[in-house]
């Protein structure tokens, strides 16, 4: 039997004091098996963090053991801070995305900083210096002046986190529907570099070495922040407000130099963030991933704390942010306290490593918590609830819009759907962000996918987040392999070999039979879609209970992918570059528009069968887009998705953000889709397409690539003079507009939504 | 080869690249740790991007009481060059070494964006590489980029020719006269809001920056008789 008695002033443990701390009877039952007692205050806390769903993963573990983690790339799959992928010349990449969902609903801007914070310590506690941001955010429409207030503050809050400390935010998506009215989606995605021999993990190991806190003081933010992030938001939920961190990115920036000095140095073993659940999983964690017998004892007396009077249950959840746990070898305490001190960081022994197997807390002699540590995190129990498709979204998907609600041309259709903030351009947005610190980007944010070089070597990054939660909503099977395929289409469109992908599935209540179907299906999509594409899922984050008193969002499972570039200066643009060159599409277009950008602009309606993915194609496509990409062929290759094909060819003629004015293009579809109608043809969302613009003499080359790879391949058109018309030419119709009129409409939606 | 130092506060984020520039153009480019007090012995300084101790209350606010400010003020009232870049500029108005200040953007929203400048003043350190009236695409990132002076001293950084910069078409952040940069009466120290060390090789998008560090190295060669044409025939090509 473990020992651990009750600090003064400790409430005494009732079934209602277990209820708030989100454990049931059962899980409260086996934790009074495991220690042979009660537990105290503090225990009671501790379990009630490292049991919640955001640490432990208790509902969706079984689902997550099927996604494919294997692979020659992969130098750590999932379960450290970040996974970790090879590449060349002995660098590795460290990615991993993450949610801060329920923060940024109740206090947006210091809900979506620390959200940027807590991903950067992910990677860069592996050792990796953090080299590109991203984030995938969702709001509630614009017309609600509650969604502007969380959208705008969630940018600010990303924007003044990352570009303090000197990272660049390379891309990202936004897209807005009702179910995130209130309950916004900030998922947060860090990419880092280093030399795969400096990779450092988070297991404790040598007894009598030394654990340190580094950082900023302990404070009482945060408390019961891993719980609060497991529970559904409720109309009480304002009051959590003083539970949401406090960043400062300031202190982050310094704790991110301290620790990539202190990992170069050889002085420490192993490192780890103070996150969610704070210095109760970080030292936690380490213990029990030291493996057989491996302890940790930590004084909690020791602690610097920001504020006085606070009680090891406070010290232990507190989830106070920039703070880091670290173990250092035991003769070497002084040398780690004096690069903490050049950064103006305080490093504090607060307790060592033994052999006991046991997780051991005190306030000066008297032990608080003491449980084993290995059964700590394994004992937690596993759910399997129950699925089942709610039978409404059956019949979502069987419907149609009503039709003659509203009857426009396809050039007006056009013009719509550039206006719609889904599909409109970001721009308001990442102008937000310093997208080209680190002078390494290649490629900045309103492109396929963000590109950055690496000084010192041949080869270029690709980043990229995707997820159209129509699709998964009306199919999640079809919509979570849709969010895989579009990552790696937006990937290859730079000219990228797709490499691995980090996850963020944001979803409702897991104990509700239709949410767990949703969660279930499109896992296995991703998982299908993975091992086609061989891109295993190094690691991600599972976000449940993002529901409001109106009801869940939709679900939301967001892809970030990193892929491999050669040879930096191969990388291919999204944009129309030079008059004269030929433009090809490539793969199928079919009549899918169900989930469809053109039903929901135009008619309010989210509903029919979304585009199925066939991931051979999909997979055919990629290695074409690489393969081209790498011997020169194109100028310029852009996905087709949101919005079709008329969406992406206005995209190619109208250039980046600060590429005025465009370029003309002329396209001719007279042969081409026969059996479809203009609009189907414009604004089908079919998978597996993208167009590519190249110079007139290479444009055999890319039939003959396309004709050796399978990839149906259409010469559509020209790119015509700086600032024409674009103009497609269709069976029944023609778009004809000027490219400035197209920049205008959809350069200016959002600002416009935003007054100003 | 020119020593080039470049300054490094604990908030500082543009120093790598900073540093790589200059390098690449041929100087011998060195961090300096704020809190030393010895530059050692310097041709040029460099103040570079970033948050210098995080500019909480105000943008180089705190930064100008640093160790290392004394030294490099004697560096600039000794006529030694200095750059400013972005914060580096705010942190050399905040110490007086140069007129004005930088205020909140315009719609006080961080702004990264690629702008395009105008070189007005080609007799400085940093700009003699570039031909008068050429135009630059360069990226500015800041908050608090929006140049601000009183009308007699605007007046006078006109009629003076210290107007080293300025933005042409929109005028991002809304500074006076659309300036994107100013020189010192001697012309030895500038400041800068736009970021030249990010667009120095075409893989980067372009290389309108580089001249900035290429003007000071074939500046110190003239100056020191080594062999101009070398570092001209290499990169100026003016």
């Amino acid at each position: 039997m473990t020992r651990a008695t009750p600090f003064a002033g400790d409430p005494r443990i009732t079934p209602d004091l277990v209820r708030e701390h989100n454990l049931s009877p059962e899980e409260y039952r086996r934790i009074e098996a495991m220690l042979d007692r009660a537990p105290t205050f503090a225990e009671l806390g501790v379990f009630s963090a490292l049991w919640s769903e955001h640490c432990a993963y208790k509902h969706s573990k079984p689902v997550l053991r099927t996604l494919p983690t294997t692979g020659p790339q992969v130098v750590q799959g999932p379960g450290e801070n970040a996974g970790v992928l090879r590449l060349p010349g002995g660098w590795a990449v460290a990615f991993k995305i993450e949610s801060h969902n329920h923060p940024s609903a109740v206090e947006p801007y210091q809900g979506a900083a620390t959200g940027v914070g807590g991903i950067l310590r992910d990677v860069f506690t592996m050792g990796a210096r953090p080299v590109a941001l991203l984030n995938s955010l969702r709001f509630g429409p614009l017309d609600d002046a509650r969604n502007r207030y969380l959208f705008a503050g969630v940018v600010r809050g990303v924007a003044d986190y990352g570009n303090c400390v000197g990272v660049p935010t390379l891309g990202g998506e936004v897209d807005f529907g009702p179910s995130y009215s209130g309950n916004p989606l900030v998922n947060a995605m860090c990419v880092g570099l280093l030399k795969e021999v400096d990779l450092i993990k988070a297991a404790a190991h040598g007894v009598g070495n030394v654990l340190l806190v580094v950082g900023a003081r302990t404070g009482r933010d945060g408390i019961h922040g891993a719980s609060f992030a497991s529970e559904e938001l409720t109309r009480e939920s304002a009051r959590r407000r003083p539970q949401v961190q406090v960043g400062d990115p300031f202190t982050e920036k310094l704790l991110l130099e301290a620790s990539l000095e202190l990992i170069a140095s050889g002085h420490i073993v192993a490192i780890q963030d103070m996150g969610a659940a704070g210095l109760t999983s970080s030292s936690a964690e380490m213990a029990a991933k030291g493996g057989g017998g491996v302890g940790v004892e930590i004084d909690l007396a020791r602690v610097p704390i920001r504020e006085p009077g606070m009680t090891p249950y406070e010290i232990l959840l507190s989830e106070s942010q920039e703070r880091m746990l670290l173990v250092a070898k035991a003769d070497r305490v002084q040398d780690v306290q004096a690069i903490a001190a050049k950064w103006e960081l305080s490093a504090t022994p607060i307790g060592r490593v033994t052999d006991d197997g046991l997780y051991r807390a005190t306030w000066g002699e008297q032990v608080v918590v003491e449980i084993p540590a290995q059964r700590l995190i394994d004992d937690c129990p596993v759910y399997h609830p129950e699925a089942a498709e709610d039978p409404e979204i059956a019949r979502r998907r069987a419907s149609r819009p009503t039709p003659n609600t509203k009857h426009l041309a396809p050039d007006e259709v056009l013009l719509e759907l550039l206006d719609h903030p889904p599909v409109a351009s970001k721009r308001w947005v990442y102008e937000q962000y310093d997208s080209t610190v680190r002078a390494s980007t290649v490629i900045g944010p309103g492109g396929d996918a963000g590109v950055i070089r690496v000084r010192d070597a041949d080869f270029a990054l690709a980043v990229t987040v995707d997820c159209n939660s129509r699709y998964v909503l009306l199919d999640p099977y079809e919509g979570g392999k849709a969010a895989v395929a579009e990552a790696a289409r937006n990937v290859a469109c730079t000219g990228a070999r797709p490499l691995g992908v980090t996850d963020c599935l944001n979803f409702g209540s897991p104990e509700r039979p239709a949410v767990f179907h949703q969660f279930r299906e499109a896992s296995r999509g991703i998982a299908d879609a993975c091992r086609a594409l061989e891109t295993p899922v190094t690691g991600g984050n599972v976000s449940f209970y993002n529901e409001s008193p109106e009801g869940a969002v939709d679900p939301t499972p967001v892809v970030g992918m990193v892929g491999l570039i050669a040879h930096a200066e191969r990388a291919v643009p999204s944009h129309a570059r030079v008059t004269g060159d030929v433009v090809f599409v490539l793969g199928e277009t079919r009549s899918e528009l169900g989930g469809s950008m053109l039903w929901e602009a135009l008619h309010g309606f989210v509903g029919g069968e979304p585009p199925r993915v066939d991931l051979a194609a999909e997979r055919r496509l990629v290695d074409f887009l690489v393969a081209g990409a790498a011997v020169g062929l194109f100028r310029s290759a852009h996905d087709c998705s949101q919005g079709g094909l008329g969406v992406a060819l206005a995209e190619v003629a109208m250039g980046g953000p600060y590429e005025e004015p465009g370029f003309g293009l002329d396209v001719d579809f007279t042969a081409y889709a026969l059996r479809l109608a203009a609009v189907e043809l414009l604004f089908s969302e079919s998978h597996g397409r993208a167009v590519v613009t190249c110079p007139p003499e290479r444009g055999g080359a890319v039939a003959a690539l396309a004709q050796e790879l399978g990839v149906p391949a259409h010469r559509a058109g020209t790119v015509r003079e700086r600032g024409g018309s674009l103009r497609i030419r269709l069976g029944d119709g023609e778009v004809s507009h000027r490219i400035g009129r197209l920049r205008d409409v959809y350069f200016s939606a959002i600002p416009r939504r935003m007054g100003d | 080869m020119q020593r080039v130092a470049v300054i490094v506060f604990p908030g500082s984020n543009c120093d790598a690249e900073t540093i790589a520039a200059a390098r690449q153009a041929g100087s011998d480019a060195y961090r300096v740790w704020h809190r030393d007090a010895d530059l050692k012995r310097p041709d040029v300084v460099i103040l570079p991007g970033g948050f210098s101790y995080g500019d909480y209350l105000r943008a180089g606010a705190i930064a100008r009481f640093s160790p290392v400010m004394t030294a490099v003020t004697e560096h600039a009232r000794a006529g030694g060059p200095v750059l400013g870049i972005c914060n580096g500029f705010q942190i050399l108005c905040e110490a007086g070494l140069l007129p004005g200040g930088l205020m909140r953007n315009a719609r006080l929203r961080f702004l990264s964006r690629l702008v395009r400048v105008h070189v007005e003043a080609t007799d400085t350190p940093f700009t003699c590489g570039y031909e008068p009236g050429a135009v630059l695409a360069v990226p500015i990132a800041h908050g608090e980029g929006r140049y601000v002076v009183d009308a007699r001293t605007a007046a006078e950084l006109e009629a003076g020719g210290r107007v080293v910069w300025r933005y042409t078409g929109e005028n991002p952040n809304g500074s006076t006269n659309a300036i994107a940069g100013v020189s010192s009466p001697g012309r030895n120290v500038v400041g800068i809001m736009p970021h030249p060390e990010r667009r120095n090789a075409p893989v980067l998008g372009g290389e309108d920056g580089a001249r900035v560090f290429l003007s000071m190295e074939a500046r110190y060669a003239t100056q020191h008789a080594v062999d101009v044409r070398a570092v001209g025939d290499r990169h100026l090509r003016v």
